[in-house]
């Protein structure tokens, strides 16, 4: 294992938690010192670490470290500190925080990232510890203005109470005295049976602005004088501006500037409409570089080419190699392609560059990594880059990204105006970075109807080692063999091996759902070639390899049950069957059942999707159920209908006419089981996405005798009188 | 100068004749809350009212809207339907990240204006135009439904 503490994938990430909760101290008490010097920051007068600021008038803010995309963590850490600290939710306004790795960076990532469904994993304790230190504070503060023992001193709905005599203050009458009060070296948490905030499903705190109109996205910054850059940009990554006539472009009422830069064109107006009129009006000839003759076959080539090299080992047990060398030996090789993160908020950052300083307004889920990437592109220092991050329009893993805002900062330092770029949506999909192709070959051999041996070669590239490099030792991405190495099911024989392959020409990023997608879409798939090969059903074959993990064991029969899996399916119409997957990943437990209806077309239908999840403690139980919701939506796109593809270095697709995403009429009916449960809080963002794409698939077998190996489904392979 | 009504209010703009109504609510007048997510009319999230129908405003340029009344998200709610699908949507926790909500709670309060009932075909078809990436879907319909019995 890398060290824990640069450890940054999922599988390193369960053991980081652990990490975490020692190195916890360190950190919080750091975090502490830093902020003790700004103390009043704000005019507040309790401001007793990074995250809470105290008013006189009792009324809280929050600092979020981590951002709000929907995933509803604003909301979930807000309870947490309002869980110890004993605070009033209604009392409470929240505000991102500014951009500080050192205050606000993820415990799990040792940066301010939003991803990896880390955040409640990360900050379960921390957020608490502050709550519960700032709480100590205001009790020891009543207890010295009233001269009193703070042991007799209780606490409830932002008030301090003396049972004894009868007094109650507000925390805000006990702000200024509070602050004078020693911050606590230990304190304890509370007991979870007396949790009265945690494990109730609490109203999201950032829906009325989403309601009304009235919520702030990086896109609706209009700071004064805001001019507007719609962007040409090279076509093919690498390549070069050759020439373009600029007059179409500057005949265009409202253009005030068109900039040219090496590998693209902004054109700077004083409406949106105006730029991209402009950008549509010019003919930019480009030299397209190294890689005008990329396609997605020659990507394919060159990831079977890379299949045949040397892996090395993610974990090993016995020999596998040798059960697998003997005849009967089971096969399958999966293939995955690349994805686009589409969120709905297209692209964009608003920069004003003055002198040596600048100020950005953005949604993004690395702020300090924003920060130095602006700076990096000014030649300044870091802190001389001002970033106000905003509520995030979808993410997906797009935002962990700042190569828009480098374009962003290259175009504003040319402006003496702040400039908002923003991106088509054409730009969106075709100039965006993506999720990889990846290639996966499992085998494994029976006897006696049980697997003796299993291995799972993983072929594709390292994104942590591009984007968190000290996350990264060298030989395995832990993100790529997520899910890989660590399968729910006791395999005597067991080997996960990972090949690294970077792709020519394409910028690959992570995607929501990240290696466990890949991973364990080829687990649950084989495993039901293997249930099918030892004559056993996908569920009883599943329950008998999870003797050792209970709560996997737990959720799986939860699903069934529900999903009743045991009951005949409608007869007639279309073929219909029910596919299953179980996981562990993100901390949290899935088992999803599939239900799928198939038409003469080979077109797939999912009527209903049954989850089960353990996903630990259950922060706010409706958020993780909306995290499966949707999540289990984002995978069934991912599943039935996306693929990027490139011909001549360039991307195909162009817009969501033809990078078809699940609409309503498509989205089916989802149950979700939620376990009560009192271990540690796992991720919740993602496992939905990893979980339903190998149920379909398997469902699909189960309908059409079809097994799907390759993404997105086929349903010419479906097709019932095909030619 | 064009004149146009927006939300009950006529607004005078100094915009090219064929601008999109999005860029001129979104960049002349200050209201964000329409938001651009494809601009060809794919997505539905710069759905407005115009004289009451649900239509998308990356596509209707300004010269063509002419005497009718635009209502855009910020006044949907002083609307029965409007106000019904906002407070349904608040009371499920309806959204996620949020931004495709603004289209979604206007072609539903138009769905709903029209139709007083709507059942799941009904629904799926009036929203269908509606993407959202989060996937809410599933409240979506709910939260209509949710709006229809409060009518």
């Amino acid at each position: 294992m890398a060290d824990p503490l640069v450890a940054a994938s999922r599988r390193a990430v369960l053991k980081g938690v652990f990490v975490s909760a020692f190195v916890l101290g360190i950190e919080f008490a750091t975090a502490r010192v830093a902020v003790a010097a700004e103390q009043g920051r704000g005019g507040f007068p309790f401001a007793p670490d990074a995250f809470i600021r105290l008013a006189a008038d009792g009324e809280a803010t929050l600092i979020m470290p981590q951002v709000e995309m929907g995933q509803g963590i604003y909301t979930g850490l807000t309870m947490l500190i309002a869980e110890e600290m004993d605070l009033a939710m209604d009392q409470i306004s929240l505000e991102a925080a500014p951009a500080s790795d050192a205050l606000y960076g993820n415990p799990i990532f040792k940066v301010q990232a939003t991803g990896g469904s880390t955040s409640m994993q990360a900050w379960w304790l921390p957020m608490r510890q502050a709550g519960a230190s700032a709480r100590a504070m205001l009790v020891a503060a009543a207890a010295r203005s009233w001269k009193v023992d703070p042991a007799m001193l209780r606490t409830e709905a932002g008030e301090v109470i003396h049972e004894a005599s009868g007094r109650r203050a507000g925390y805000g009458s006990l702000a200024a005295l509070a602050a004078l009060q020693a911050v606590p070296a230990e304190v304890p948490l509370k007991d979870p049976s007396t949790f009265r905030l945690i494990g109730k499903s609490h109203r999201r705190m950032d829906t009325a602005g989403k309601v009304d109109g009235s919520v702030r996205y990086g896109i609706d910054a209009m700071p004064e004088g805001v001019r507007f850059a719609a962007l040409a940009i090279s076509p093919v990554a690498g390549g070069r501006l050759i020439s373009v006539d600029e007059k179409p472009a500057r005949a265009v009422a409202g253009v005030e500037d068109v900039l040219l830069f090496d590998d693209m064109i902004a054109c700077i107006a004083s409406n949106s409409w105006a730029a991209m009129k402009a950008i549509a009006a010019l003919e930019p000839v480009w030299d397209d570089g190294a890689f005008a003759a990329l396609s997605t076959e020659s990507l394919r080539a060159g990831l079977e080419e890379a299949a045949k090299g040397k892996a090395v080992v993610a974990k090993a047990i016995g020999n596998a190699d040798a059960e697998l060398a003997k005849d009967g030996t089971i096969e399958l090789a999966f293939r995955f392609p690349m994805l686009a993160h589409a969120p709905m908020e297209p692209m964009n950052c608003t920069v004003h560059v003055r002198g040596d300083e600048c100020e950005i307004w953005v949604g993004t889920q690395v702020m300090t990594m924003t920060q130095r990437a602006a700076a990096e592109e000014l030649g300044i220092a870091p802190e001389r880059v001002n970033v106000h991050n905003h509520l995030i329009g979808g993410g997906f893993g797009r935002r962990l990204e700042v190569d828009f805002v480098r374009r962003a900062v290259r175009v504003a330092g040319r402006s003496a105006s702040p400039v908002k770029i923003f991106y088509s949506r054409e730009l969106d999909i075709q100039s965006g970075m993506y999720r990889s192709i990846y290639g996966t070959w499992l085998s494994a051999r029976l006897e006696n109807g049980k697997p003796v041996a299993w291995r799972h070669r993983i072929v594709g590239p390292a994104i942590i080692a591009r984007w968190l490099p000290p996350g990264f030792d060298g030989r395995i991405d832990n993100d790529a063999v997520d899910g890989a190495a660590e399968p729910p099911y006791d395999f005597p024989n067991f080997r996960a091996e990972y090949i690294r392959h970077e792709l020519p020409g394409i910028p690959t990023a992570f995607w929501r759902g990240v290696g466990p997608n890949v991973n364990i879409f080829s687990v649950e798939v084989m495993m039901d070639a293997l249930a099918e090969a030892a004559g056993r059903g996908p569920l009883e074959f599943r329950q008998d390899l999870i003797r050792s993990h209970p709560r996997a064991r737990q959720v799986l029969d939860l699903a069934a049950r529900k999903a009743g899996w045991d009951t005949p399916l409608p007869g007639g119409g279309p073929r219909r069957g029910r596919g299953i997957s179980l996981q562990f990943a993100f901390g949290s437990y899935l088992a999803t059942i599939a239900e799928v209806a198939v038409d003469d077309d080979g077109n797939v239908a999912v009527p209903r999707i049954v989850t089960a999840v353990d996903c630990g403690v259950l922060v706010n139980p409706d958020q993780v159920r909306s995290q499966i919701e949707g999540g289990v939506i984002f995978g069934m796109t991912a599943a039935l209908h996306s693929d990027v593809t490139i011909r001549a270095g360039r991307v195909v697709q162009s817009n969501f006419h033809d990078y078809r995403v699940v609409r309503i009429d498509e989205a089916p009916q989802v149950d979700v089981i939620l376990v009560e449960s009192a271990e540690k809080p796992g991720g919740i963002g993602e496992p939905g996405t990893v979980s339903v794409q190998p149920a379909i698939a398997n469902a699909v077998h189960a309908a059409t005798g079809q097994r799907i190996v390759t993404l997105p489904i086929d349903r010419n392979l479906l097709a019932r009188n095909r030619v | 100068m064009t004149r146009i009504e927006i939300n009950g209010e006529v607004r005078e703009v100094d915009a090219e004749p064929d601008t999109p109504l999005l860029w001129v609510l979104r960049d002349m007048l200050g209201l964000t809350g329409t938001k651009f997510g494809c601009g060809i009319a794919q997505c539905g999230a710069c759905t407005v009212h115009v004289a009451g129908a649900p239509l998308r405003s990356c596509q209707l340029t300004i010269e063509a809207i002419g005497n009718r009344p635009v209502t855009t998200i910020e006044a949907v709610g002083a609307t029965s339907a409007g106000a019904r699908i906002q407070k349904a949507w608040l009371e499920l926790d309806v959204v996620q990240c949020g931004y495709c909500q603004s289209g979604q709670i206007m072609s539903a309060a138009a769905l709903l204006a029209s139709n007083p009932e709507p059942d799941d075909r009904a629904i799926d078809a009036a929203m269908a135009g509606n993407i959202c990436r989060c996937g809410t879907y599933v409240r979506i319909r709910e939260g209509i439904k949710r709006a229809a019995a409060h009518g």
